[in-house]
């Protein structure tokens, strides 16, 4: 599995707050959330992200909130990896349960800048800049990890286990 | 292998003798919570998967409390899809408009949890019932759905980070105060992963409502779950709202800890955190220049009892500052009704505040006191996020019941040990 895009870069401590505010939170509706992903932060990114884009951050991304919508918002909007320093715990829970790929590098998060070109490669954990022709190792997913994303998501992991 | 609380509780509802930080367990729940905006989406997910039964209909909770009585069409539609389910599955513990308080008040209130329990909600305050000696923590709505449907949910063991209380807190101060304190001190990701564990002879000196407050708040250090030890007042607590089965877990003497951090509550002044982030916190009498234009005293971090009665205090006979607007929010009907009963209610409003039903409606910036561009507010809630409480460029001051109450009446951030009225 793979992901190659253009990134979206932002700064320690984005809250779920700023990814989803709570007003939209009137609807489970993924295309809507969608349409106000990052809102808050960066008002232009629903309309300029394009599928496979990928968002570099810093630490702790995605503190606050246990929405789910967050995730979701930033998966419906096509963005194929969120990389960042560190990530909250539960949205780091919440976006391995819902199937939205995310890697966690120092070294990554510190070296990309907005606009550089990146592949990720998610069985060797591998981030390749080719605007910068920098390389990066991310933490690969533990095992269980990688059992819950193998088999689709948390739900149909309970389902077909048991 | 010498053991944290959080890990002897871990330990016992996976059922093995011992676990270490870092271990992967599949725990037994003894409630999963969900609201009106978190559950639609569990719900779905529940559906979808092709589940049609919960594991135990008197162990889950669903709170309308969000969006609650119902601010707008869409929200409407998300509750009345809470209330099918949970009328469709015997949901006990389903609570709507008329007996529904805030969510993190009301089970406490309720007894639907207690020392010894594994909780977990999809509200990331659910963090709240570790001051009862339960282990509690806040997931998503997929880990809701899994719980609903298996009454498990997988954890990495986490370690712990140990303060340790000492003193009493002086005359101005409580729980909020120390929380934000801590958060100051450590940062938003200084317990990421991690639990905080709270101790101490100081901590007895502490209210139910404070260790309530305070717990609360882990999250805001990133922290899994905050607990503190159980004590006669733990006990004394559960007895009272009926909580039958207090299980009491208590650390070993030799456990390890990340970090030990020693907080002396008697050197605790009133503190403000100050946009965006918990954790840029300042005392509160540095701030005599913010001026305010809205107040909030509510939430699941301060919407209890003491709050209330620690406002009524200060707003008793006095009056808000010209073009300050109050929102008073008792966090539960009977918080509520307990307010009415004391005269608080009839002093809110000589006061010139306005006195809701319970809702987390502002505190998120929902509905219920939203702020226009370039407002200010100091609000008891426990998050400053950017646009946390409305417009993109609004401001929210974090503070406690004491501060926030002071600071409406002189229309800018007060310290409440300066009130001389």
């Amino acid at each position: 599995m793979k992901a190659h895009g253009i990134v979206h870069k932002y700064g320690d401590n984005v809250d779920t707050d700023v990814i989803i505010p709570a007003r939209y939170l009137n609807t489970a509706d993924h295309k809507e959330l969608a349409a106000h992903c990052m809102e808050d932060i960066d008002k232009e990114f629903a309309s300029r992200v394009k599928k496979g884009d990928i968002i570099v951050a810093g630490a702790n991304f995605g503190c606050g909130s246990s929405r789910e919508h967050a995730p979701i918002s930033i998966k419906e909007s096509g963005v194929s990896v969120v990389i960042a320093e560190t990530f909250a715990r539960i949205f780091y829970r919440n976006a391995i349960n819902i199937g939205l790929a995310i890697l966690e590098s120092k070294e990554a998060a510190e070296h990309i800048a907005a606009g550089d070109e990146v592949e990720v490669d998610f069985t060797t954990g591998s981030i390749i800049n080719h605007t910068k022709g920098e390389i990066y190792c991310a933490k690969p997913f533990p095992p269980f990890i990688q059992e819950i994303i193998g088999k689709g998501g948390l739900l149909n992991a309970i389902k077909g286990g048991n | 292998m010498p053991m944290t609380m959080t890990q002897k509780i871990l330990a016992a509802h996976a059922g093995v003798e011992t676990v270490s930080p870092g271990d992967l367990i599949r725990v037994k729940l003894d409630m999963v919570l969900g609201n009106d905006i978190t559950s639609p989406v569990a719900i779905n997910e529940f559906e979808k998967a092709g589940f049609t039964e919960v594991f135990d209909k008197t162990r889950i909770s669903m709170v309308m409390d969000h969006f609650v009585p119902n601010k707008d069409i869409k929200a409407a539609q998300q509750a009345k899809q809470c209330r099918c389910f949970a009328g469709c599955h015997g949901i006990v513990n389903y609570f709507d408009a008329g007996d529904m308080g805030i969510e993190h008040a009301l089970l406490p209130e309720k007894g639907l949890v207690g020392p010894g329990d594994v909780v977990i909600g999809a509200d990331s305050h659910t963090c709240t019932y570790g001051a009862l000696g339960a282990f509690s923590t806040g997931v998503g709505s997929t880990d809701m759905a899994a719980g609903m449907a298996t009454g498990e949910a997988w954890f990495k063991v986490p370690s712990a980070i140990r303060f340790n209380l000492t003193g009493t807190l002086p005359a101005g101060c409580s729980g909020k105060d120390v929380i934000l304190t801590i958060i100051g001190k450590i940062g938003v990701d200084g317990a990421l992963y991690q639990s905080m564990e709270f101790g101490g002879e100081g901590m007895h000196t502490l209210s139910m409502d404070d260790r309530l407050c305070m717990a609360n708040m882990a999250i805001e250090a990133g922290a899994k779950n905050g607990i503190f030890e159980v004590d006669e007042k733990t006990l004394a607590y559960c007895k009272e709202h009926g909580f039958a089965n207090p299980r009491v877990y208590t650390a070993d003497a030799d456990a390890e800890y990340t970090e030990v951090i020693t907080i002396n509550l008697s050197e605790i002044v009133p503190t403000v955190a100050c946009p965006h982030l918990p954790e840029n916190t300042k005392p509160a009498a540095e701030l005599s220049a913010v001026k305010i234009d809205q107040c909030v005293i509510g939430s699941c971090t301060n919407g209890r009892i003491s709050d209330m009665e620690t406002a009524a205090k200060i707003f008793a006979g006095r009056h808000v500052a010209p073009g300050v607007r109050c929102i008073i929010i008792p966090a539960t009907q009977a918080i509520y009704k307990e307010c009415a009963k004391r005269g608080w209610i009839e002093i809110f409003i000589d006061a010139g505040c306005v006195v809701s039903t319970p809702t987390c409606g502002p505190c998120l910036g929902g509905y219920m006191g939203i702020l226009a561009e370039d407002e200010v507010a100091v609000a008891t809630t426990n998050r400053n996020f950017v646009g946390r409480m409305g417009h993109v460029t609004s401001k929210v001051y974090l503070s406690s019941p004491e501060t926030a109450a002071v600071s409406a009446i002189k229309g800018y951030i007060a310290d409440p040990r300066e009130d001389t009225a």
